[in-house]
């Protein structure tokens, strides 16, 4: 065991945790987005927005998030079109195609969830709104939305940590994300263990401190 | 279509073996990760404390950190570990591992983790009464597992067990940073010899896509017979 590699090699790892936790918010923040999209989408009766989405969250639920990443960053530059376009400004670069990666990929699995939480939510609440004489919009934002947001909750925390797992594959494209740095440090001291231990160590508490976090919300939105 | 054409003058061949290197690794760590799991499935369910720490410091490590990271442990400081052992017998030689050892060892680790915790929640859900009748009955322990417990746990796991597999041979286009020549690997070669990686990563995802979506037809057929009269 180097105690000295491991001490050295924490306010690395920690700095770059940093890039880890902005990958991670940004693609959740238009991962929620996407996903509410699809979700509505999946409810419509038009049979083919219906199939549309579901062919979207099957297709990005049935490849790994590796080949999706490596189809926006490798493959969109190859498309001679896009490249004159101001799409390119954001496609040039790895932070952005990993977060647009991350963020279809999330959105495939958060429609799902939240599709989930709306079919659960008992009609007797929606025709309790009806019969008060509520608008149907504003029984979508008040009534399904905040019930769908406490069905989804577990579910939603469990993607969370999911996609904290799957900001490593960021280092895949060249970014020094938590994973990155670790690998960079494993390749120059050839001393996996310790810092498996370091890198692993942080990123566990990550998963501790979403879990706690989802849990208290859990409580706090339970009726 | 010429440059999926098999023989020399396309990747079809190729895409074809990786296709198979694919299914051979997800199986293999599959198929690890059951032994992980009949081992750390009874830790977990223990009354002794330390041997459920010992269950459950398993499951949340490994389902707490990227399974990159588990990669790059195993890629990098596997061969380090095996040295260790031998020199330990005398043996100081530089030993290499096959690539494929270690990525199915690391992905088995990984699906093992999942595996337990699908079979620790099959075995708990089964009727307190189940285990009760069979000890009435004077059925011997292993015969009760094998008999009772196992059959109705099956029916429980097959399900979660099929989600297992879609998350393990998901997990396997990773190994392709170890070099081993999966479906990964082989379209970045491809990719990079024919400079034309929009085709080949696409194509790759329609390989993953048929790969879950021909497993999943198999697991339903399976599900059916295990819930026969039900």
């Amino acid at each position: 065991m180097d105690f000295e590699l491991m001490i050295t090699s924490f306010p690395k790892l920690l700095n770059a945790t940093l890039i880890t936790l902005k990958l991670l918010i940004a693609s959740l923040v238009f991962g929620l987005f996407i996903g509410l999209l699809f979700a509505i989408l999946r409810m419509n009766k038009n049979l083919i927005v219906n199939k549309f989405a579901y062919g979207y969250s099957y297709v990005f639920r049935g490849t790994p998030l590796l080949v999706q990443i490596f189809i926006i960053y490798f493959g969109l530059g190859q498309i001679e079109y896009l490249r004159s376009t101001v799409l390119w400004v954001i496609l040039k670069e790895p932070y952005w195609c990993a977060i647009i990666a991350f963020a279809l990929n999330t959105g495939a699995y958060t429609s799902e969830i939240l599709r989930s939480a709306f079919q659960t939510i008992k009609p007797g609440f929606i025709e309790a709104g009806k019969s008060l004489g509520i608008s149907s919009k504003i029984i979508f934002y008040k009534i399904q939305i905040p019930i769908a947001i406490r069905q989804s909750l577990p579910a939603y925390g469990n993607e969370i940590i999911l996609m904290l797992k799957g900001t490593s594959l960021a280092s895949t494209v060249t970014l020094m994300d938590l994973t990155g740095v670790a690998k960079y440090i494993i390749s120059t001291t050839f001393k996996p263990i310790e810092v498996f231990i370091v890198a692993g160590s942080i990123y566990l508490f990550m998963t501790f401190l979403i879990h706690t976090t989802i849990k208290y919300l859990e409580k706090k939105f339970s009726y | 279509m010429e440059i999926l054409a098999f023989g020399k003058t396309g990747w079809g061949d190729e895409l074809f073996y990786a296709t198979l290197m694919t299914l051979a690794v997800s199986i293999t760590a599959m198929l690890i990760g059951f032994i992980f799991a009949l081992i750390f499935t009874p830790l977990k369910l223990s009354k002794n404390k330390f041997l459920n720490l010992i269950g459950n410091c398993y499951t949340t490590v490994i389902r707490g950190v990227p399974e990159l990271l588990v990669i790059y442990l195993f890629f990098f400081g596997g061969s380090g570990a095996i040295m260790y052992v031998a020199s330990i017998f005398g043996y100081y030689e530089y030993i290499e591992i096959n690539a494929f050892i270690t990525g199915s060892f690391a992905i088995g680790i990984i699906s093992g983790a999942y595996s337990t915790e699908v079979f620790r929640g099959a075995i708990q859900s089964i009727d307190k009464g189940q285990f009760e009748a069979s000890k009435v009955l004077g059925i011997k322990k292993h015969i009760q597992f094998y008999k009772v417990v196992l059959p109705q746990m099956l029916r429980l796991a097959i399900p979660n067990l099929s989600n297992v597999w879609q998350i393990t041979l998901k997990d396997t286009s990773l190994i392709s940073v170890t070099g081993l020549v999966e479906i990964m690997r082989q379209s970045y070669i491809a990719a990079g010899s024919t400079r034309d990686p929009l085709f080949f990563y696409s194509f790759a995802a329609v390989l993953y896509l048929l790969l879950t979506y021909l497993s999943m037809k198999l697991i339903n057929k399976l599900e059916v017979k295990y819930s026969r009269g039900y």
